[in-house]
């Protein structure tokens, strides 16, 4: 308490301000929404995406979703979030992948050793070609972040224009969850030599399927 | 300029292969830049810098109130807010947080607020490993050095250099190939983060209204740093804060773009508080330490408060012509550049590095492409004024003070002035370099530095004065 009061302390003594006094009017928040369709949107959002070597799939039923998902995994390891909709497309019947983890350590071990992780998102951004994660009983950190290829499956209603769409929408992130996540295409580097370098931490290839 | 490192720079400008490793990279960051900054692509970008300039000045000019909102939002989401004097008592929370938690490991994602308080040889010194996990910061890590660029911390080394970094301190076979070398990096690292009890991590932004911290990175680092470790500390200057969370649609907007040419990173986290109760994974821990360590000594200037603006995108570097020559390493503090100009001198004081502000040819290409419109050509004017203030009473400077009030005093009299102008030419003649090759006074200390490089300009047979009164002399006739 004594470190803080100290710190505020110096900081009004320094701006010539008195304890509790209001700020000066703050200017007003600067969010444009254009007018775009869904499928300007879908359009939009999948050139983005596939300008930063994100695979893209314009699904035209869940079936078609889940046969992508099964092609593209084989008969390697992978971990599907909790996610209604990879239930509803049938992808956690899928036979080499796990889902259903309400456990930390568990979800760790199956992440730390899949070769895919697969889950849905809140939102994507038209704009960025970026997809919205909130942290939830449906969607772990981990998944997206741990094996080594990231697989979304995207409701085609949540795609938004951008940033100052989403920002419209949740005002305020904090009250949904403990973290929003934005991913923009695969994890990269550029740190040696200016060589650009996919998958460091995080995945190096992403697909993103719209149903 | 005095007292600049100047063995050192000659050193930098004359390794061709540094020359050209600064240069490139600087070039392309620039070209990526304006690639999404122009007109056709984001006709309101300059609507943006605007509005980042205003938010920033107003939150800034109300410190004190949206850190006590902020403090207040983090707490009620769990978390712990920490408020920190100086590096020191960063390092005591730091030690007795991992002592109490029995951690040794701590992994840690880029921070330059955690360079200027040189926290991983500190952490070391209690006995405890902090590992940097982004690339270009575990490189420069390995190899004991400071960070060369904001963004770009390896910008300097080699594949090659890389590779011996590697064989030596991480014992494994020499690769010399920038994908393999990542690869290298990923698994070592990897185990870090799987087996690390703290994470330690920056801020880009802190969120007031929603006691939020943002991280922007492009390799999952930060992600993997907040998201594995049971602890989670965020290090962050309290200039960091932001009012509102829709205010990020302004400054991510500005900031991926201004420093790589990103519209947006790969990845953005905001994240406010520990893991929640039905949330399956996440730290269990969440603590914001928020640092002074100078800033608020910054803060009573109220021209020079807008250098705390800043929002670290490093456009200002790659866009300086004296950073291009003499890279990150020249300047005298983690900051380099024009940015790290302007914030060295006040925090370490004008007197430390008086040449700082000097070393300038206020061109101001970092004030136009600044994202947050800080004036900076104008804030090392005034910051060169107050050297100059500071050195009043040394005698070299009584000296030149004297041959600028003789200066101003010919410069009154016309008609001296000419006569002097006149006996100039007879002696020196028209020649070039004219003064160098004059005897006596010219090849004295600080006069002989300046015209080793310099010179004027050779005399005219005729003063610009006679030619203007002949052209009216001919005009009237």
């Amino acid at each position: 308490m004594q470190k803080k009061d100290d710190l505020l302390s110096r900081i009004r003594a320094a701006l010539g301000r008195s304890v509790g006094q209001p700020p000066a009017p703050l200017p007003p928040p600067r969010l444009r929404i254009p007018e775009m369709s869904v499928e300007a949107r879908i359009e939009r959002f999948f050139k983005n995406l596939e300008n930063l070597a994100g695979k893209t799939l314009l699904a035209s039923s869940l079936e078609e979703a889940r046969c992508y998902v099964a092609q593209l995994i084989g008969e390697q390891p992978a971990v599907a979030s909790n996610a209604p909709l990879l239930r509803e497309c049938g992808i956690t019947d899928l036979p080499t992948v796990r889902s259903g983890f309400a456990c930390e350590s568990d979800l760790r071990a199956a992440c730390a050793s899949a070769a895919f992780g697969i889950t849905s998102a809140d939102y994507a951004l038209a704009d960025t070609g970026t997809l919205v994660l909130f942290s939830s009983p449906e969607e772990a950190r981990m998944v997206s972040l741990l094996p080594p290829v990231h697989v979304a499956v995207v409701p085609r209603g949540r795609i938004l224009t951008g940033l100052d769409e989403l920002l419209t929408e949740v005002p305020l992130p904090a009250d949904r969850s403990s973290s929003m996540l934005f991913i923009t295409g695969p994890s990269r580097t550029a740190d040696i030599e200016q060589i650009l370098v996919r998958g460091v931490h995080g995945p190096g290839e992403i697909h993103v399927i719209v149903v | 300029m005095t007292g600049a490192p100047e063995n050192q720079i000659r050193n930098t400008l004359e390794n061709q292969h540094l020359q050209t490793a600064i240069y490139t990279a600087t070039g392309r960051l620039m070209s990526h830049r304006r690639a999404v900054v122009s007109p056709e692509v984001l006709p309101d970008f300059q609507e943006l810098r605007t509005q980042a300039n205003l938010i920033k000045k107003h939150t800034i000019e109300n410190l004190d109130y949206y850190l006590e909102q902020f403090a207040s939002n983090v707490a009620a989401r769990g978390g712990k807010v920490i408020w920190a004097r100086d590096g020191a008592a960063v390092v005591d929370f730091l030690a007795k947080l991992a002592k109490e938690k029995n951690v040794r490991l701590i992994v840690k994602a880029k921070s330059m607020t955690s360079e200027e308080i040189e926290l991983n040889d500190r952490l070391g010194r209690h006995g405890l490993e902090p590992v940097e996990t982004d690339l270009g910061e575990y490189i420069v890590q390995l190899a004991h050095e400071r960070p060369y660029h904001i963004v770009a911390p390896a910008l300097h080394k080699t594949r090659y250099e890389v590779a011996d970094l590697f064989t030596e301190r991480l014992g494994v076979e020499r690769e010399t190939e920038i994908e393999r070398q990542t690869k290298i990096a990923r698994s070592v690292l990897r185990e870090k983060f799987l087996s690390a009890g703290i994470g330690i991590s920056g801020a880009n932004f802190l969120v007031a209204d929603s006691g939020a911290i943002v991280l922007v990175t492009n390799e999952g680092n930060a992600r993997m740093a907040t998201t594995l470790p049971r602890i989670h500390v965020a290090i962050a200057g309290i200039e960091k804060v932001i009012p509102r969370a829709q205010d990020l649609a302004v400054f991510l907007k500005l900031l991926g773009r201004s420093a790589t040419g990103q519209p947006l990173t790969v990845y953005t986290s905001f994240l406010s508080g520990p893991r929640r109760e039905n949330e399956i994974d996440g730290p269990d821990e969440f603590y914001v330490v928020l640092l002074d360590n100078g800033r608020t000594r910054l803060l009573a200037d109220r021209y020079k408060r807008e250098s705390l603006y800043c929002i670290r995108c490093g456009a200002c570097l790659n866009h300086c012509p004296v950073y291009r020559k003499v890279g990150g390493h020249n300047y005298p503090w983690v900051y380099s550049g024009p940015i790290g100009k302007i914030i060295t001198p006040q925090y370490l004081g004008v007197t430390h590095d008086p040449w700082l502000p000097f070393a300038s040819s206020l061109c101001g290409a970092c004030e136009e492409v600044c994202p947050v419109k800080i004036r900076i050509p104008r804030l090392l004017l005034k910051l060169r004024s107050e050297v100059v203030k500071a050195k009043m009473r040394d005698p070299q400077s009584r000296l030149e003070r004297l041959g600028f009030r003789v200066w101003a005093w010919v410069m009154c009299r016309p008609k001296l002035y000419e006569m002097l102008g006149a006996m100039g030419s007879a002696v020196f003649g028209n020649g070039e370099a004219w003064l160098r090759r004059a005897p006596g006074l010219m090849n004295y200390g600080p006069v002989k530095a300046w015209f080793s490089q310099r010179d004027l300009a050779p005399m005219p047979a005729r003063s610009f004065r006679q030619m203007w009164r002949a052209r009216r002399k001919a005009a009237q006739d």
